[in-house]
């Protein structure tokens, strides 16, 4: 029996502020919900506008269960597609992207589309006259989305038709996305390159509290960077007179104190939003590269390529599904497979005019901290995949979120904490419930 | 140098690994010896394009010590791995520039708790002769399916 489709109040009491109720990561129903519900009321990532250059490319992504389709039409329009056949629901594109040309086919029965979606041709036409079939929905072609914005060159999309507009829900948490695109001397970004993609037995809000707990790096991590400082200081030791390598510079902050993340500090924004980093981040003392300050200043002046290169967030969270880390200029894109089941997507931009040894310090951040080959990411991994198994345990049924908590804690409100606070996971679950439950059918058992 | 020692080679470097003799193995490497696993199909630059490592001795060097570390959790319990080698095929005896290239098809298989995770592809070896011996100028190992999801690759294919 349902316990919580159309129960607002049920899902809402599963969210005590210091605490969360386990069923949040290892209910099935509460997962069904969450793609039926949290995730179509969101504006949620599916790419960058640079993977769709010319005219015809499309690429591939899901919000929530959903297959979508972007692509760019012939009129330099980019346009969001419900991936799925008028006829048969049959998915058009199985690539993860690509150029269609002029249409797309589908490969059951020719029935075929232009790229804006609408209907271009189906095989035997006259076998439809007079039966109705203009009227009907299968004769308009791919359903378009039509809450679209793109941002920076990032794609967001909201299913549903009504809900908050894209600058109500992202408001000012959009200045990470314009730091790290302003981090190009000509403001762009631009994917060149596939993601690093990994695959997790856990579910996808564990990896999205990862990305502002800030007191797991020195504990998890004394395994991969506390060793490769070990082995850093030794080779040091031999060798007085080398500079510490790329490797390091981005190994080694990991493994900083306490203090260091409570002083860089947490800000939060209203409905999920949020970054670790405000004062300063594990990103702040990397190796200058050269010539590239002078581009930032030539595009700029003075004054502001400062302000830009010297804010460096460590991971700004998008709620629901994504992080940003402006300064390596890297996007993690979490997508939710099943209740225990996440893909994850670590993509890295380059920034237009800018020089080489940036995008190779961001490629090979990507591959040390983010792929399935990281020792970092096998120390993440084997605790979200601990957790999902000892959430199994009826002997707590709350996973405490007690760290820096007020009582009168505001659920919508921008503040900037202590670096260590338990904040911004409590102010992804205030925006969870919220989503959750916003114009939730209370009429179980209808079709929609 | 004989193709026998090169085809040799390959297969008493897997076997150091099969036995998790990690150390004897990093000393197969050549002081800037390389292991590469790409991310892309025929890919040609390990710096400018995405791969899954590209690891110098000493980054190698960290992923070794760390497999013996204390508090390395995800090796509670530790994995273990076995190569599947075809037989090596010489492609270079290094008549212009001293370095010998072999590649070999494998199949590798590598555990995590009671979970068995298996890879397949070519082992490419770029090998050079130092004092009288051979040691690995580059390790690439290309996966057929190198851009598919993996979980933990914690051993050394």
């Amino acid at each position: 029996m349902d316990r919580y489709r159309g129960n607002p109040q049920a899902i809402a009491d599963l969210i005590k502020g210091y605490a969360v109720h386990r069923d949040v990561y290892v209910d099935p129903e509460i997962f069904e919900l969450e793609m039926e519900q949290l995730f179509p009321n969101s504006w949620v990532y599916i790419g960058h506008e640079s993977q769709l250059k010319n005219t015809g490319d499309f690429i591939t992504s899901k919000i929530g269960n959903q297959p979508i389709l972007a692509s760019r039409h012939r009129d330099g329009q980019i346009y969001v597609l419900h991936n799925r056949c008028p006829h048969k629901g049959v998915k058009i594109s199985s690539e993860p992207c690509g150029n269609t040309g002029k249409f797309f086919r589908c490969p059951y029965h020719a029935w075929s589309f232009k790229t804006d979606g609408s209907l271009l041709a189906i095989p035997l036409k006259k076998g439809y006259e007079g039966t109705g079939f203009d009227a009907d929905q299968a004769s308009k072609g791919l359903p378009r989305i039509r809450n679209v914005r793109i941002y920076r060159g990032l794609i967001f999309v909201r299913l549903a038709d009504e809900g908050l507009s894209f600058e109500d829900y992202f408001g000012d948490s959009l200045s990470t996305i314009d730091n790290m695109a302003d981090r190009s001397p000509q403001g762009e970004l631009e994917i060149i390159s596939q993601p690093i993609r990994y695959m997790h037995s856990c579910n996808w809000k564990m990896l999205v509290d990862n990305q502002t707990d800030t007191c797991h790096p020195m504990v998890a991590h004394e395994s991969s960077a506390g060793t490769a400082v070990n082995v850093w200081e030794r080779a040091k030791a031999a060798n007085p007179d080398m500079d510490p390598p790329m490797a390091v510079q981005l190994y080694a902050p990991f493994m900083s104190p306490y203090e260091f993340y409570e002083g860089a500090g947490i800000r939060v924004w209203p409905n999920g939003h949020g970054h670790s980093g405000v004062s300063g981040s594990i990103h702040q003392d990397y190796e200058d590269v050269d010539g590239y300050l002078q581009m930032m200043v030539e595009a700029y002046g003075e004054k502001r390529a400062h302000e830009i290169l010297g804010d460096v967030r460590h991971n700004t969270i998008y709620f629901p599904n994504i992080m940003v880390k402006g300064p390596v200029a890297i996007l993690r894109h979490f997508i939710p497979l099943g209740v225990n089941k996440t893909l994850v997507e670590s993509w890295v931009f380059k920034l237009k005019g800018a020089p080489d040894k940036l995008y190779e310090r961001g490629l090979m951040y990507n591959r040390f901290i983010n792929a399935p080959t990281s020792i970092v990411g096998h120390d993440d991994l084997e605790m979200y995949e601990r957790a999902q198994e000892g959430l199994q345990s009826d002997g707590n049924k709350w996973v405490n979120l007690h760290r820096l908590w007020d009582e009168n804690e505001p659920e919508e409100a921008t503040d900037i904490v202590n670096g260590t606070s338990e904040r911004q996971m409590r102010n992804q679950f205030y925006a969870w419930k919220k989503f959750m439950i916003q114009n939730m059918d209370t009429k179980a058992g209808t079709a929609g | 140098m004989k193709r026998e020692d090169l085809v040799d080679f390959v297969y008493d470097e897997a076997h150091t690994l099969d036995q998790m003799e990690w150390e004897t193995w990093l000393a197969l490497f050549a002081e800037d010896g390389r292991y590469w696993m790409p991310l892309e199909w025929q890919q040609e630059d390990p710096i400018l394009q995405p791969s899954l490592m590209y690891e110098d001795r000493l980054l190698l060097t960290v992923r070794v010590e760390r497999l013996a570390g204390e508090r390395t959790f995800s090796q509670k319990p530790k994995s273990r791995c076995h190569h599947l080698l075809e037989r090596p095929r010489v492609i270079s005896m290094g008549e212009d520039d001293g370095v010998y290239k072999v590649r070999t098809s494998f199949l590798y298989t590598e555990t995590r708790g009671d979970l068995l995770d298996r890879y397949s592809g070519w082992i490419g070896h770029e090998l050079v002769e130092i004092d009288g011996a051979l040691k690995i100028r580059l390790k690439r190992i290309d996966l057929i399916n190198f851009d598919a999801p993996f979980s933990n690759i914690q051993l050394f294919i």
